[in-house]
């Protein structure tokens, strides 16, 4: 419990935790609404193209001040995230297309810009291509103070639109007919993405921040069907991914923090999509088999009271080989008939032949008539 | 120029059009995203394919990365057959984790060997002809050109032969299937030759230009034409032209040539997007204002129709008059009546407007419907 003694007293892991943590959850708010608009892709978009927006900040302030830098990201990431709404409003070029042509083209603009300034004489660029890959470490408190406030005024944003965003969310067409102004709200919902994600381009870095928005709010998705509780959770499962995945990195050597943070939100998704009631897999595939599992022990038993139903004596045994052949290539019919047994409804005679009991034959009879009195 | 500058550009086009005719198929299957997915875990098969082999010259690295590249497509869709996410998310939460996978084994167990994440992301096209193949001394050129020449080769005889099948599962799925031809089988034969352009491209160029070329020429040429063979054409072209002005663009500002190349091809995109002939945004702006003066006209025409020989005739038929009626402004107005006029559907008496036969027909028409 070394890490949570040095939480508290180490000004270093204490700022990165909780700069992780604030962005984790401020990305996880937004990601939600994206992921149920089918955009999770924006966020990639968006990430690649800040990066002219920062280094064209720099250039013209020659500031390397966070607030400057984030502000000239979220221009840029704004500027090309309309681009892509105009070019699939405006074309028949696919969204995912249009969503590729930004992230691409911005970002080589991007990477032009970086190599530009690098070959300045005067300027000295260093740290800004700390933006690609993030580096928590530099985070001062200056930074989170930063990501805090920025998030926070994204955060408040969702309150207040969120009956709005709600509606863009699932039926954009009936908040039309309500007479709200759904294209301004998108460019509204669509800010505020632009907004959660710059702050986290210093930290995580711009390949793996599109990662906060998805995760986060996949993970959410599996353990409730209401958009409060989804988008709550997302939010939680950002900043635990963000404050585990920063400490895990700060506690081992060469470890980045970027590719840590994503990593705990990926074990996140695929713990969700494993154990989450109802929808997870794990559960599923324990329904699917008691499922097959009961409709055998049906057919069997089915089975059998057809065989007894043959012989004078309804408690005549009938061999195993019997009752494979009338279940058609069904596996399992010998696990099936021990079942039965356990249930006291079938008995094993020597020989390997099988009966029903007499409660076996009571339960076949009673079951043969309801099927026949619903059919 | 020097022989180095020819060499580059040589490169860059072989490069550029190798992406581009691919990225045609990627653009009308709508996945292009899966080319961002794959140029970025390549860099995962990579890795892994370094700590079997322990060297970076060894061609079995870019076998590595081909192969996760397929995984990468098998994978996405695997997460999204649970159901669970939609196919955006699905690719969303697979590449970062495959990436961060590579970024970590990077950092934690080859840091000192030259596997640098950012040439790899990034590229250095300028680098290129400085790694040559030379087998028993003889040099034979660049590699990068033999192996991206070797690429192209295979990508256009991959197009030919299988020209139809491509374009039948690429619009039509469900008839493709019900014809015979596995719609599935062509997927993944298909993405596996993205993934060998990907990773052949990357090596050369950096990943974030191949997501560039392989998705910005196709995307302009879709623009201008919609004759299969006509998008491929112009699609190479238009890739071949963003390599060589982002080579003089770059040598200019003493840039990155692969930035400067995806930004030609995007100021490409831009300018087929604002001018394309039929579908361009201008042509669309002004077909639109074609038809709002059309109407107009029209307008006028049935306006001057429904008060003929009517009481208010004398009031209605005032040029001044139709901003009130219509609502229209004066400078309009006067615009319309000008074009209803040299049209020969109006003629205009003492400051009054009145129908020709030939703008009574045109009322008429438009009136029955």
């Amino acid at each position: 419990m070394n890490l949570f003694r040095e939480l508290f007293f180490d000004y270093t892991l204490r700022t990165v935790a909780l700069g992780a943590g604030s962005l984790g959850a401020v990305s996880g708010t937004l990601g939600a609404f994206a992921v149920l608009r089918r955009q999770s892709l924006l966020g990639d978009a968006i990430s690649h193209a800040a990066l002219p927006g920062i280094v064209l900040a720099f250039l013209l302030t020659g500031s390397k001040n966070t607030l400057v830098l984030v502000l000239g990201a979220a221009v840029a990431g704004w500027i090309g995230m309309l681009f892509v709404l105009s070019v699939v409003r405006g074309s028949r070029i696919p969204s995912d297309s249009a969503l590729g042509i930004v992230l691409s083209v911005f970002f080589g603009l991007g990477l032009v810009l970086l190599t530009y300034t690098q070959r300045l004489p005067t300027a000295s660029q260093a740290g800004l291509d700390t933006f690609l890959f993030g580096q928590a470490a530099t985070l001062l408190m200056r930074d989170v103070a930063v990501i805090a406030g920025l998030g926070a005024v994204a955060v408040m944003a969702v309150a207040v639109f969120w009956k709005e965003f709600k509606l863009l969310s699932f039926d954009p067409e009936f908040g039309a007919t309500l007479g709200v102004p759904m294209r301004s709200m998108e460019i509204v919902l669509t800010t505020v993405l632009v907004v959660a994600i710059v702050i986290g381009l210093q930290t995580v870095g711009v390949v793996l921040m599109s990662a906060m928005v998805v995760a986060p709010a996949a993970a959410a998705r599996q353990w409730t069907n209401r958009l409060g509780r989804m988008v709550l959770l997302s939010a939680l499962f950002g900043a635990a991914a963000g404050v585990s995945g920063a400490l895990i990195s700060a506690s081992t050597r060469n470890l980045p923090t970027g590719p840590t943070i994503v990593l705990a939100a990926t074990v996140i998704v695929a713990l969700s999509m494993a154990f989450a009631p109802e929808r997870g897999l794990v559960w599923a595939g324990i329904r699917r088999r008691r499922s097959r599992r009961a409709i055998q022990v049906d057919a069997v038993l089915e089975d059998l009271f057809a065989l007894a139903q043959q012989h004078e004596d309804g408690t005549h045994g009938h061999p195993v080989a019997v009752l494979e052949a009338m279940s058609g290539g069904r596996t399992g019919v010998e696990a099936t008939l021990r079942v039965l047994e356990s249930r006291r409804l079938a008995r094993r005679l020597p020989d390997d032949a099988w009966a029903l009991t007499p409660e076996g034959l009571r339960e076949a009879e009673a079951r043969r008539s309801t099927r026949s009195s619903t059919a | 120029m020097t022989p180095i500058e020819i060499e580059i550009q040589v490169i860059a086009i072989v490069v550029s059009v190798a992406c581009a005719l691919p990225g045609v198929f990627l653009v009308l299957r709508r996945m292009a995203l899966m080319s961002d997915a794959i140029t970025h875990t390549v860099l995962l098969g990579i890795v892994l394919a370094f700590f079997i082999v322990e060297s970076l010259s060894s061609p079995l690295l870019l076998f590595g990365a081909a192969a996760m590249g397929v995984l990468t497509i098998t994978l996405v869709e695997a997460v999204r057959r649970t159901g669970l996410v939609r196919e955006d998310a699905s690719i969303g939460l697979v590449f970062p984790a495959l990436f961060s996978i590579a970024v970590i084994l990077i950092a934690r167990f080859a840091g000192n060997v030259h596997l640098d994440t950012d040439a790899v992301l990034l590229g250095e096209l300028a680098f290129a002809p400085f790694r040559r193949l030379r087998p028993g001394g003889i040099d034979l050129g660049p590699r990068a050109l033999w192996v991206m020449g070797g690429i192209l080769l295979f990508d256009l005889l991959f197009i030919i032969v299988f020209f139809k099948e491509l374009k039948i599962t690429t619009f039509d799925p469900a008839l493709a299937a019900a014809l015979g031809f596995s719609p599935i089988v062509m997927h993944y034969a298909f993405m596996s030759i993205v993934s060998i352009t990907a990773v052949g491209a990357f090596d050369a160029v950096g990943s974030v230009l191949v997501v560039a070329l392989m998705i910005a020429p196709p995307a302009a040429a879709y623009l201008l034409s919609d004759r299969l063979w006509v998008v491929l054409l112009l699609s190479a072209l238009f890739a071949a032209l963003a390599a060589l002005t982002g080579f003089w663009a770059a040598w200019l500002a003493d840039a990155s040539i692969a930035g400067s190349m995806a930004t030609m091809a995007g100021i490409f995109f831009l300018l087929a997007f604002l001018l394309a002939p039929e579908r361009g945004v201008v042509a669309g702006a002004r077909r639109r204002a074609r038809q709002r003066i059309a109407f107009a006209q029209l307008m006028l025409a049935i306006h001057l129709f429904n008060h003929e020989d009517t009481p208010e005739a004398e009031e209605e038929s005032r040029v001044e008059h139709l901003g009130r009626h219509l609502r229209w402004r004066p400078d309009f107005a006067r615009r319309i009546v000008r074009r209803a006029v040299a049209a020969d559907w109006v003629h205009r008496v003492n400051g009054r407007l009145g129908l020709t036969d030939r703008g009574r027909d045109a009322a008429r028409t438009a009136l029955a419907g």
